[in-house]
């Protein structure tokens, strides 16, 4: 199967029923979510929603309560790897995982989550201390146990793609944000993750900053990577996104075809919300 | 002034072979104490956080000469029977231990939370994360407040004389006992351990500079 194909491919992500609060504070009551391999679900929602939490559950950075997170369909032969997303390694072909967070989730399994998943963060969190190319080597390297002399190959690759290949050995503070962001991007992909998650990678940048790291995105999208994006840039969820899903107060509000739901949205909250946002602007 | 110079070859030589080899030695191994202690503060483990937090009260709240007269002369009348050597590394290093336990472990928290999710995120385990990660940025943090802890050490030493290790200061207690010039003498060491001392800032700085080629100035 093309990774552009339009068919839906079998799910990459199921989450069912996630629960978490933080003392008294409900965050996420009740979160079903599906991504088909190859799709972009862009997560919306007004501040406090639960976005946040999601992805970083996805990531196993926050441990649900309740619920389940399978990645990976059953009986599917590998990762949502394009062809064309620049690895000329083998692609870790990691069977299916599903977590139950009803039951107790191992260290174990909350690795092996985090070997299907990579997460761009909002505020980039590169690592100081190690240039442009350590960064994006060291999951591979470290992490992984892959060969050096391919991981730094493949970096360079990637690091190209993003137009930084000339800053591979500048440290982070050497970076502007948008710079920065596209590290932290490629320092995701090179993981070769079956799945990206960002949490609003572009509303720490300067506004002149965005596009680039929009298109970056778009890009990705465009080559089939599987990916959940919390932004509040509803022109490009628009662009990029397959399905929109908005939520509020830790719960699903309404979800459906990115066009549908920026455009004619049914339920009350939503109309308000993306009038909203249209209006800051 | 010939006492000065012909008492400054035995002096040095005491130096030599007396503070400098203890001071690096315990400052060596209360590094490593000192880790394991702050991970053991830093721990969310609450019987290893109070272990920590006891271990360090205890040492900072007691006096070093106090600490080391109990590992030398109060050890024997419980069958422990060390010589002056061990009982000064292990009281020294036990010391360092206390307070730059205190230091790693403020410098472990001063590291953004976002650095653990970012090690995380790409795989490491919490211990790979703190190795990789988290330690060579507290690193950074760290080196004023731990150059100022090996400094205190190195003129610390010179208690050791009063369990009778021949380092520096014995070295000019016993000169000066003989000769008879206790201002000399006593002079002649605290200049030594100022030159000691002065090299050391040098190189703090040094390190400083190496450490901050990432930071932006
Ligand atoms: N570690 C935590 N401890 C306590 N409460 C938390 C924690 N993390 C998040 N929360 C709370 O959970 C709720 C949801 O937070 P979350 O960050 O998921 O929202 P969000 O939708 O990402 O919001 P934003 O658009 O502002 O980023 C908020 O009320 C927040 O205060
Ligand atoms: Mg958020």
């Amino acid at each position: 199967m093309s990774p552009t194909d339009a068919t839906v491919g079998p799910a990459v992500l199921q989450v069912r029923g996630l629960n978490k609060s933080f003392g008294a504070n409900a965050v996420l009551r009740g979160i079903d979510l599906d991504v088909p391999r190859g799709k972009v679900v862009a997560l919306i929602g007004p501040s406090g929603s639960g976005k946040t939490t999601i992805l970083r559950s996805l990531n196993g950075l926050e441990m649900p309560d309740a619920g389940s997170v399978t990645v990976g369909a059953r009986g599917a032969t590998a990762g949502s790897e394009p062809a064309g997303a620049g690895g000329s390694g083998v692609v870790p072909q990691l069977p299916a995982l599903s977590l139950d967070f009803d039951a107790k989730v191992t260290p174990k399994e909350i690795a092996a989550l985090r070997d299907r998943s990579a997460m761009v963060f909002q505020h980039y969190n590169l690592f100081p201390h190690m240039t442009v190319l350590q960064n994006v080597i060291e999951g591979p390297v470290h992490v992984q146990k892959r060969p050096r002399t391919e991981a730094v190959a493949e970096a360079d690759k990637l690091l190209d793609r993003v137009g930084l290949l000339e800053k591979k050995d500048a440290y982070p503070f050497e970076l502007s944000g948008g710079q920065a962001q596209r590290v932290g991007i490629v320092r995701a992909l090179a993981l070769k993750p079956q799945l990206l998650l960002f949490d609003e990678p572009t509303s720490a940048l300067d506004p002149e900053l965005v596009d680039d790291v929009l298109a970056v995105i778009k890009e990705l999208a465009d080559e089939g990577w599987t990916m959940v994006i919390v932004t509040h840039e509803l022109a490009f969820a628009r662009q990029t996104a397959d399905e929109v899903v908005f939520m509020d107060g830790g719960v699903v509000v309404e979800r459906g075809p990115a066009s549908q739901v920026l455009r004619n949205p049914r339920e009350e909250r939503t109309q308000q919300f993306v009038r909203r946002l249209l209006h800051e602007i | 002034m010939d006492l000065f110079w012909s008492s400054l070859g035995p002096m040095l030589l005491g130096a030599a072979k007396g503070t400098i080899p203890l001071a690096l030695a315990s400052f060596a191994i209360g590094l490593v104490l000192a880790l394991l202690v702050a991970m053991l503060r830093i721990s969310r483990n609450r019987i290893a956080g109070a272990v920590g937090r006891f271990y360090v009260s205890v040492i900072r709240g007691t006096p070093l000469l106090v600490q080391l007269f109990v590992i030398f002369y109060g050890l024997p009348a419980v069958g422990v029977k060390l010589d002056p050597w061990p009982s000064a590394i292990i009281a020294f290093s036990l010391n360092v231990g206390g307070y730059a336990a205190e230091v790693i472990r403020a410098a472990i928290l001063s590291v953004p939370q976002g650095q653990w999710e970012a090690g995380h995120m790409i795989g490491m385990s919490r211990g790979q994360t703190l190795l990789r990660i988290i330690l060579p940025q507290a690193a950074r943090v760290s080196v004023p407040p731990l150059s100022n802890t090996f400094i205190s050490l190195v003129k610390d030493t010179s208690l050791a004389s009063l369990i009778l290790v021949t380092e520096m200061f014995r070295v000019a207690q016993q000169v000066a006992a003989f000769s008879q010039e206790f201002m000399l003498l006593y002079l002649e060491a605290a200049l030594i351990y100022w030159v000691i001392c002065l090299v050391l800032s040098t190189a703090q700085t040094q390190l400083e500079k190496r450490l901050d080629r990432y930071v932006a100035h």
